[in-house]
């Protein structure tokens, strides 16, 4: 753990999202909407809650992070770099052949990834049999999982998340990317997953909603979910898609495309201004 | 002859194992009783762990355990092991190469009253088809309690297919089982006959009734379906004049398939495949299935007689 200030925290995200648009443009392709969008969770999750050892990436008790919205891994890529877990230059070579940065997240090419991911729906399982695992094993490690609000649909979720209230995962944290959106339009329009906060209490899990790109109330919601016992904890974090340029924002279009190089000019301006006003 | 299921052999192998490595954990989806995992809930219960009738769950549930370190071993029906859960089995267990053994009962059409809805006549084809891993289908008590202690012992993704119907021995406690390698269990060279599973015994039984025609059938029981044993394979294209593949799963893509695709590149030789003919199962008692679906005696020498014609 690294203790850093609401300040550094919303400034890392910042920088996280200025690095991704730059990686993708590199490769060229990939999913900038909900890679934004999810950089104030990455940014504290990594530079803040994670207990993790960047020089020891598969230390037995370290928290664990499943990047269930396999697609979202370039925001991990640019936080685990960030953290030391393997050289910068690495991004820039995303997707590329021979690469440690695949389109989705690899366990065996990529120092710091915990699970393979990219089949939506499976990740939050995994999470739920690492959760299991590390309580069995007396563990005190904590696994955390990031999911997309389109993922929801995948029934696989639901029987991952009745299992983690059936065996009582209270070392385990779910973050919902609240972004609305998902490929085809909004959830809305491709199939509602209202009314989620219910569908989750249902499901046995303790809920939070929050603003997602509030550092704040990311901290503040980690940390109340850490004080949870006997259930897991789901923290529904409302975003915007697309999050700080402004013709990406709420824009279905933007799930997975790259930046042109005029494109990546005006988001980067747009970026480092919003980053200055912070 | 004693007989005892492969199933049963399994739950016991399961509560040896898990005696000597506290690493050993199992999940079943509600089906603990018949998958006879239930022996292994009853010794160690804190390590068995019921993902409920939820196939995708149960193998993410295991590649999450495997991922911290543990060796699950996971059961249910073939039917739903290898179709409800093979994506996940695919992407989340198969694809990170993770440590995770799904051990399937009630493969093939043994399990004939529950008719073909409760069938796995694809598994083989389905499991095979997916990298980093390794198929066994054990032919008897020795061979399942070997083949779990040998996918116990080797790293990485495993499918062991086992069927429902109790089994003779056919092989002695210290028999040397080796992933990969497959057993030649009668001499002969006019033919041989490849089977696996439950069709060892069949097969078994057919080359005595064409000895009794003078006419001398190998019989391979080939354990491991992948890799393959090509070597056992090979030798036999080349000693006899064909090969028939028998198995309790459909021709396509299977034993029969595997075998033919190693010789066409490597040996071409006559192959013919005793197995479900590109149909289900169906529902009723499984030895007359058997009669009715072409998996009986009668029909490997019914092949033998055609190969050899
Ligand atoms: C099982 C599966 N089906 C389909 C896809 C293709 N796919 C990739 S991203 C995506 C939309 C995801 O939407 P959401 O979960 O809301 O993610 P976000 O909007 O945060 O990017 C789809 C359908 C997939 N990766 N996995």
């Amino acid at each position: 753990m690294t203790t850093r200030s609401v300040t550094e925290l919303q400034d890392l995200a910042w920088e996280l999202r200025e690095t991704v648009l730059q990686m993708l443009h590199s490769a060229r392709s990939g999913h900038p909407g909900g890679s934004l969008s999810s950089a104030e969770i990455m940014s504290v999750l990594y530079f803040h809650v994670l207990n993790i050892k960047p020089e020891d990436p598969k230390w037995p008790e370290r928290d664990r992070f499943v990047m269930s919205k396999g697609h979202g891994c370039p925001t991990l890529y640019a936080a685990l770099a960030k953290r030391g877990f393997f050289p910068t230059e690495e991004l820039f070579k995303l997707r590329q052949n021979g690469s440690i940065l695949p389109g989705h997240p690899d366990m065996n090419k990529t120092p710091g990834i915990d699970m393979s991911t990219g089949s939506l729906g499976q990740g939050i399982s995994a999470a739920v049999g690492m959760a299991l695992g590390l309580k069995y094993q007396g563990l005190s490690s904590r696994v955390y999982a990031l999911l997309g609000c389109g993922e929801l649909q995948e029934g696989q979720v639901w029987e991952a998340a009745m299992a983690a209230a059936h065996y009582k995962l209270d070392n385990l944290i779910a973050i919902i990317d609240y972004n609305r959106l998902q490929i085809d339009g909004t959830n809305a329009e491709v199939m509602e997953v209202e009314p989620l906060a219910d569908k989750w209490r249902a499901f046995g899990w303790h809920v939070q909603e929050i603003d997602g790109h509030n550092v704040q109330a990311i901290l503040d919601s980690i940390e109340q979910a850490q004080k949870v016992q006997g259930q897991p904890a789901v923290i529904i974090a409302r975003t915007v898609k697309g999050k700080g340029v402004s013709f990406m924002e709420n824009q279905a279009g933007w799930h997975g495309k790259a930046p042109s190089d005029e494109e990546l000019k005006q988001a980067l301006a747009e970026l480092r201004q919003r980053r200055m006003q912070q | 002859m004693t007989r005892l299921a492969n199933r049963i052999a399994y739950g016991e192998a399961l509560v040896e194992l898990g005696r000597r490595d506290p690493k050993v954990v199992v999940l079943d989806a509600d089906l603990a009783k018949a998958t006879q995992t239930d022996r292994f809930r009853q010794a160690f219960p804190e390590r068995f762990f019921n993902a409920g009738i939820a196939e995708q769950n149960l193998m993410g549930l295991a590649a999450g355990m495997a991922a911290t370190g543990l060796i699950p071993f996971v059961s249910t029906f073939a039917v739903f092991a290898t179709m409800r859960g093979v994506e996940q089995f695919r992407n989340s267990i198969a694809y990170p190469n993770l440590n995770v053994k799904v051990v399937a009962t009630h493969a093939g059409i043994e399990n004939g009253p529950d008719g073909a809805s409760h069938q796995s006549v694809e598994d083989l084809a389905i499991m095979r088809a997916i990298p980093n891993t390794t198929v066994i289908v054990p032919s008897d008590p020795i061979t399942t309690k070997k083949a779990v202690e040998a996918v116990a012992q080797t790293y990485g993704p495993a499918y062991i297919r086992l069927g429902r119907a109790e089994m003779p021995f056919l092989y002695a406690e210290d028999f040397q089982f080796e992933i990969g390698k497959g057993a030649q269990l009668r001499d002969g060279y006019d033919l041989t006959i490849i089977a696996v599973g439950n069709m060892v015994e069949k097969a078994l039984l057919a080359a005595d009734e064409l000895a009794k025609e003078r006419i001398r059938a190998r019989v391979i029981d080939l354990l491991t379906v992948k890799p393959l044993d090509e070597e056992l394979i090979l030798k036999a294209a080349q000693e006899t004049r064909g090969i028939i593949t028998v198995e309790n799963h459909s021709i396509l893509g299977g034993l029969g398939g595997a075998i033919c695709e190693l010789l066409s590149e490597r040996y071409p030789a006559r192959v013919l495949r005793v197995g479900l003919q590109d149909r289900f199962g169906g529902c009723g008692n499984p030895e007359l299935l058997h009669e009715e679906l072409g998996l009986s005696v009668d029909s490997i020498i019914a092949a033998a007689h055609r190969l050899l014609k």
